[in-house]
C-alpha cells in the first residue's frame, strides 16, 4: 500500500451525518415552533373548557378561516421572493363587490366567478409588470393597487349590497358531513386544495424552485439562468388570484359584499406568514407552515369568544405580541444558523 | 431653464402647482385670502391645516426612510397618543383646566418617546427589518388604543386642549404653526449639524458607516423616536380637532400617506439622500388631490381611485428606468449616461 491510498480516506471524509441533521432541523424549527405553539394553545384551551377539546371546534377554525388560508398560500409565494404584497384585503374587497353587484343584477354565478378571478389575476399581473419592469418596491407598488382597488370598491357602492344568489346561498349552508358527526364547508375542501396545489408547485416544479432561488439572491438567481423576470411577475399574478378566491370564499361566508370588508387583512395575511415560519428577507418558509399561523390566530380569536369575558381588541395585541415572539425566534435561528 | 428643471424638487413643486392651477381654473377664488375676527380663512388655509398632520408624522418618516428604514407604525402610535391624552383628561379631577391639557400633551409626548424606543430598540439592537418591527406595534398598537379607551369614543371638553388642532394663534392655526416649528427644527438639527450627514451615511451603507466609527445603532434609535414622537404630537392634533379620541380610526392609513408624501417629495425608499422639503411638497400634493376632487365636483368616493392613479404615475416618473427611456426620447446618449451615472452614486 502507497502511502497516498492511507490519506484518501480523509481527503474523502464526509461531513458528519449529525451535522447534517442539525442544519435540516434548523430549516424547520421556526416552523416546528409554530405546529408546538398550535398543540400547546389546543391543549390549554381543552383544560380550560371542556368543550374546546371536540373535532368541530378544529374543524372550525378551517371553516372560519378559508379565505385567510388562500390569501397566506398566495403571500407566501410573495414574500418567498422577497416581496409583500399589501393589497390583498382590497382586491378581496373588490372581488366581494363586483360578485355581490352582478348577482344582483343577474348574472350566472360562473361567469362572476370566472370574471372575478380574471380581475384578482389581472389586478396581480399588472402589479408585479410595474414592480419589474419599473423597478419601483413591491411596497410602494401593491400600496397603490390597495388603493385602487378599495377605491373601485367606494365607486361600485358604498352601501353593503346582500347576496341571495342560489348558488352563493347554496355554498354558505352547505355542510360535507365527516365521520363523526363532525362536518365541513366546501370551502373548506376548496382552500385545502389550494393548499396541496401550493404545496405541489413549490417543491416539485421549476417555478417553485425558482421562487425560493430568488428569496435567497435574485442576483445568483439570474446568473443561474433562471426566468427570474417571469418569476417575480407571475408571484404578483398569483397572489391577485388567490386574493379573488379568497373574495369569492369570503362572500361564500358572509352573503355580502361591502366597500369597507376585510380592512386589515393583509396584515393578518402576512402575520400568519411569519408566524408559520417563513422568513420576510424570502427564501425560506414553507405554505404548510402559514396555514398553520392561520390556525394559531384562529385559535386565539376561538379563545377569546370562549372566554366571554376578554374584549375583541386583545386579539390585536395577542396576535401583534405573537408576531413577536416570532420574529425574536428567526432572529436566535438566523444568528445560529451562521 | 434646463439646470432648474434638473433640480430634484423640480417635478414635485411643478406638479403640485399644476394641482393648484387647476383648482384656481375652476374656482377663481380658490387662492383667495380673508380675514374673518381675526383668523385667515381661505382654501390654502384649509389644505395646510387639514394636512398638517401628515406633514409632521411624514417628516418623521423621511428621516426613518433615510435610514433605509420604514415606520409602519405611526397609525397606531397616532392612536395612542390621542387615547392616552383624552382618558387621562376624561377621567381627571378638573377636565377643563389648562394644567390637564399640558399634562395630557406630556402623557402623548412620552407615550411617543417610548413607543419610539422599543421601535429603535427592536430594529437597532435586535437587528429586526424595520418593515416587520414597526409591524408588530401597528398590529398591537390600535388593540392597546382600544384597551385605554375601553373600546368606546372618549370625548372631552377642554378648550385648551382643544386649541391644539383647532384653534388661532397670530391669525394662523396652530396646527399649521406647530408643525413649521417641528419642520424648523428638524431642519436645523439635521442641516446645519452633522447628524444629516450621519443618517444619510447609515442609509448609503450601514457597514461602511459602521467601520468608518459611526454609531449606526443610535443615529437609528434617533431616527425611531423622532418618528413616534411627530405621530404622537399629530395623535394630538387629530383628537383636539375633534375633541375625541376614536381608537379605531384615528390615524388610520395614516402611514401609507406619510409614506406617499416621503416618496413624491423625492426621497428614495432604498434609503441615503434625503429632502424635508420635498416631504413637505409631497404631503401638500396628496392634501390639494383630495381638496381637488372637490373643487371638481369628483364624488368624494372616487378620491382614493384618483389617488391612486396619481401616485402610480409620480412613481412611474421617478423610477429610474423610465427616466432613462425619457431622456433617452429628448437628448443625445451622452448627457442621458452621465445622468445614470449620477444616479447610481446617489443611491
Amino acid at each position: 500500500m502507497s502511502p497516498l491510498s492511507t490519506l484518501t480516506p480523509l481527503t474523502l471524509k464526509k461531513p458528519s451525518p449529525a451535522r447534517n441533521r442539525l442544519r435540516g432541523g434548523a430549516r424547520y424549527a421556526p416552523t416546528l415552533a409554530t405546529v408546538g405553539l398550535f398543540i400547546a394553545m389546543f391543549a390549554v384551551g381543552a383544560g380550560m373548557y371542556p368543550s374546546f377539546l371536540s373535532g368541530q371546534v378544529f374543524l372550525n377554525l378551517f371553516i372560519d378561516n378559508t379565505f385567510l388560508i388562500v390569501l397566506a398560500v398566495g403571500m407566501t409565494f410573495v414574500i418567498l421572493t422577497g416581496g409583500i404584497d399589501l393589497s390583498v384585503g382590497a382586491v378581496v374587497a373588490l372581488s366581494m363587490m363586483v360578485s355581490a353587484t352582478l348577482l344582483q343584477q343577474g348574472w350566472n354565478p360562473g361567469a362572476v366567478i370566472v370574471l372575478v378571478l380574471l380581475i384578482g389575476g389581472g389586478l396581480g399581473l399588472l402589479m408585479g409588470l410595474i414592480i419589474q419592469y419599473f423597478d419601483i418596491q413591491p411596497f410602494i407598488v401593491t400600496l397603490a393597487g390597495m388603493f385602487l382597488a378599495r377605491g373601485l370598491c367606494y365607486v361600485i357602492s358604498l352601501d353593503s349590497i346582500p347576496v341571495n344568489e342560489a348558488f352563493f346561498t347554496g355554498m354558505a349552508q352547505a355542510q360535507i358531513p365527516l365521520p363523526g358527526d363532525l362536518f365541513v364547508s366546501p370551502g373548506v375542501l376548496l382552500a385545502l386544495g389550494i393548499v396541496a396545489a401550493a404545496f405541489f408547485v413549490l417543491h416539485h416544479t421549476r417555478f417553485g424552485r425558482t421562487v425560493y432561488a430568488i428569496g435567497g439572491n435574485e442576483h445568483s438567481a439570474m446568473l443561474m439562468g433562471l426566468p427570474v423576470k417571469a418569476t417575480k411577475i407571475l408571484v404578483y399574478a398569483l397572489s391577485g388570484l388567490c386574493s379573488a378566491i379568497a373574495g369569492i370564499l369570503f362572500s361564500f361566508y358572509s352573503l355580502s359584499g361591502y366597500s369597507l370588508a376585510a380592512q386589515g387583512m393583509e396584515l393578518d395575511a402576512i402575520a400568519a406568514v411569519v408566524i408559520g415560519g417563513t422568513l420576510l428577507t424570502g427564501g425560506t418558509g414553507y405554505v404548510l407552515g402559514s396555514v398553520v399561523g392561520v390556525l394559531v390566530l384562529g385559535i386565539v380569536q376561538t379563545f377569546i369568544a370562549y372566554d366571554g369575558t376578554l374584549s375583541s381588541w386583545w386579539t390585536k395585541i395577542v396576535i401583534g405580541g405573537l408576531l413577536l415572539v416570532f420574529i425574536l425566534l428567526q432572529r436566535l435561528f438566523a444568528r445560529k444558523a451562521r | 431653464m434646463k439646470s432648474l428643471l434638473k433640480h430634484r424638487l423640480a417635478w414635485p413643486v411643478i406638479a403640485l402647482a399644476a394641482l393648484l392651477l387647476l383648482n384656481q381654473v375652476f374656482r377663481p377664488d380658490f387662492m383667495s385670502l380673508r380675514m374673518q375676527d381675526g383668523h385667515l380663512y381661505g382654501s390654502l388655509i384649509d389644505i395646510m391645516r387639514n394636512g398638517a398632520p401628515t406633514i409632521l408624522i411624514a417628516l418623521g418618516m423621511t428621516l426613518v426612510i433615510a435610514t433605509r428604514g420604514i415606520d409602519l407604525s405611526v397609525g397606531a402610535v397616532v392612536a395612542i397618543a390621542g387615547a392616552a391624552s383624552c382618558a387621562y383628561i376624561a377621567a381627571s379631577p378638573e377636565p377643563g383646566s389648562p394644567v390637564t391639557a399640558a399634562t395630557a400633551v406630556l402623557i402623548a409626548v412620552v407615550a411617543g418617546l417610548a413607543l419610539g424606543v422599543w421601535n429603535g430598540f427592536l430594529v437597532s439592537t435586535i437587528g429586526v427589518q424595520p418593515i416587520i418591527a414597526t409591524l408588530v406595534l401597528m398590529t398591537a398598537g390600535r388593540g392597546v388604543a382600544q384597551l385605554i379607551t375601553g373600546g368606546q369614543i372618549v370625548s372631552v371638553s377642554n378648550d385648551s386642549y382643544k386649541s391644539i388642532g383647532a384653534g388661532y394663534l397670530f391669525t394662523l392655526p396652530i396646527s399649521i404653526l406647530i408643525t413649521a416649528a417641528v419642520f424648523a427644527l428638524a431642519a436645523v438639527l439635521t442641516r446645519r449639524t452633522a447628524l444629516g450627514t450621519l443618517i444619510e451615511a447609515v442609509g448609503i451603507n450601514p457597514v461602511a458607516s459602521r467601520l468608518a466609527g459611526l454609531r449606526a445603532r443610535n443615529i437609528i434609535w434617533i431616527v425611531y423616536v423622532f418618528s413616534a414622537v411627530c405621530a404622537a404630537i399629530a395623535g394630538l392634533m387629530i383628537s383636539s380637532n375633534v375633541t375625541a379620541a376614536d381608537a379605531n380610526n384615528a390615524g388610520l392609513y395614516i402611514e401609507m400617506d406619510a409614506i406617499l408624501a416621503v416618496v413624491i417629495g423625492g426621497t428614495s425608499l432604498a434609503g441615503g439622500r434625503y429632502t424635508l422639503v420635498g416631504t413637505v411638497v409631497g404631503a401638500f400634493i396628496i392634501q390639494t388631490l383630495t381638496t381637488t376632487v372637490y373643487t371638481l365636483g369628483i364624488p368624494p368616493e372616487v378620491t382614493l381611485v384618483f389617488k391612486a392613479l396619481v401616485v402610480i404615475t409620480v412613481c412611474l416618473l421617478q423610477a429610474p428606468k423610465a427616466r432613462n427611456l425619457l431622456s433617452r426620447f429628448k437628448a443625445a446618449p451622452k448627457p442621458a449616461a452621465k445622468e445614470a451615472a449620477k444616479e447610481k452614486v446617489a443611491i
